[in-house]
């Protein structure tokens, strides 16, 4: 197996970094867009929960699902396969950022806005500090789901990491199976390992 | 007679469409440099009132009118930077020291580096705390009187001429409840501002207030100088609180 894996390192090592690749692409457009949305979430309670509602529905169906929707539209490949992580990722950072900038105690932003604070200063200079934690555990999540659902993506030859595993699934090979799923496993839960440190390291503040 | 600072004309606020009015068609003058208590049981309506003088509420009917300007004219932010606004919660900013939470508004209004900082050692020296001592330290390093005293400071920062006060004292243990008071009584003559202060407490509102309003059910009962309210409480329910505050003082003499 290790043999395996030394002969055909070019191989492997090109699937981890598409995957890489997909799941950077993915996670650097989703936090833009969810900070976006958020925004506008902050604005208004009703868009707030039609934007979390829709994304939950979305989120709801299966990835394979949505993989094979979206192929008439935006054909094969790493875009569409980037496209629906995104999508599906706006449902686990926007229920976390809108949470996060909205649990911060009243009186700590009754006491901002009193004094003379805009909206937009209560949330770039209050929420947002104090929320920090929370907004991480979004990102983390998503980089987790990001990492397992674009080990689907090579259905639609996206590549990745995936790739080896449905070769594997395809021509009956122990060894690519193995791999495949090793290394997509290894990865996510390396990622995960990694943030969570991360999380740890960020305070929370509390008034007492 | 000294400037009308804040005024309310026949002012309304309910909170629903069908509900009673919370504040109920209120009319006042207070004048510059005098410090007002508003007294009230919960629900009396007293901090609906006060909320809407920095238009954190929009009343129903009625203006305000803040030295002789109509505040529906002006830009709901900036009418609340020329006001000091302290609540009980006091509110500080956790992730920011005493002296970034001191200067947060002069900071909003860009004043520069060197005035900011001067101006929060003075501030802090004012409320009786140590800049050096303080200046660097977290609000939770802090006790609840100390924070309220931050929570002092930064509300004086830009030295507005109208302080609204929330119950500032409400949760702060009774030792240190009397020395703020006396400090806040020394801050107010040293200043010249108009102090409005909400409270429940009889004694406490009989003893800062140059007069005292007494709220019931969103109306005002009596708006007069403490020994004018004692000596002639307007109505029944005037009498009743000051009889009550008489019978706790007989019950102390009684232990005595």
């Amino acid at each position: 197996m290790i043999e395996y894996a030394i002969r055909h390192s070019e191989k492997w090592v090109k699937a981890l970094l598409e995957h890489l690749e997909m799941l950077v692409a993915t996670m650097i457009i989703s936090v833009i867009l969810a900070a976006i949305l958020t925004m506008a979430a902050m604005s208004s309670k009703i868009i707030s929960k039609m934007l979390v509602h829709v994304f939950s529905v979305i989120y709801s169906i299966p990835s394979l699902a949505l993989f094979a929707i979206m192929i008439p539209v935006t054909g094969l490949g790493k875009g569409t396969a980037i496209i629906v992580l995104i999508i599906y990722n706006q449902y686990l950072l926007l229920r976390n950022f809108i949470t996060g900038l909205n649990e911060i105690d009243p009186s700590i932003v009754e006491a901002a806005t009193g004094i003379g604070m805009s909206n937009i200063q209560v949330l770039f200079q209050v929420r947002l500090p104090l929320s920090i934690k929370t907004l991480f555990t979004g990102i983390r999540l998503a980089v987790v789901s990001t990492i397992g659902m674009a080990t689907i993506a090579a259905f639609i030859n996206a590549g990745g990491l995936g790739s080896i595993l449905f070769d594997g699934l395809r021509t009956m090979n122990v060894h690519k199976i193995l791999w495949g799923s090793l290394l997509s496993a290894g990865l996510a839960i390396g990622a995960n390992a990694l943030l969570l440190q991360i999380e740890k390291k960020i305070y929370k503040f509390k008034l007492d | 007679m000294s400037l009308t600072a804040i005024e309310f004309n026949n002012v309304s606020k309910k909170y629903s469409q069908s509900g009673d009015y919370v504040v109920d068609h209120v009319s006042l003058s207070i004048y510059e440099g005098e410090f007002v208590t508003i007294l009230g049981s919960s629900g009396s309506g007293k901090t609906t009132l006060l909320k809407m003088i920095n238009r954190l509420y929009e009343p129903n009917e009625g203006t305000i009118k803040l030295f002789g300007e109509d505040i529906t004219t002006v830009d709901p932010v900036k009418v609340r930077r020329r006001i000091g606004y302290v609540i009980q919660q006091v509110g500080l900013f956790p992730h920011m020291t005493i002296a970034q939470n001191v200067a947060i508004v002069p900071k909003l209004l860009k004043w520069n580096k060197s005035k900011i900082s001067t101006r929060v050692d003075e501030l802090l020296s004012l409320v009786g705390l140590e800049p050096q001592e303080f200046r660097n330290r977290y609000p939770s390093q802090l006790s609840g009187g100390q924070q309220q005293r931050i929570g002092l400071a930064r509300a004086l920062a830009t030295d507005p001429k109208i302080m609204l006060l929330d119950e500032p004292f409400g949760a702060i243990d009774a030792i240190n409840r009397l020395n703020l008071q006396d400090e806040l009584l020394r801050i107010h003559g040293g200043l010249k501002k108009t102090f409005l202060f909400v409270t429940h407490d009889i004694n406490e509102a009989f003893k800062l207030g140059t007069r005292v309003m007494i709220m019931n059910k969103g109306r005002i009962c009596q708006f007069d100088t403490p020994s004018h309210i004692v000596k002639n409480p307007a109505d029944d329910f005037v009498s009743s609180l000051i009889y009550s505050s008489r019978e706790q003082e007989r019950f102390w003499e009684g232990l005595d």
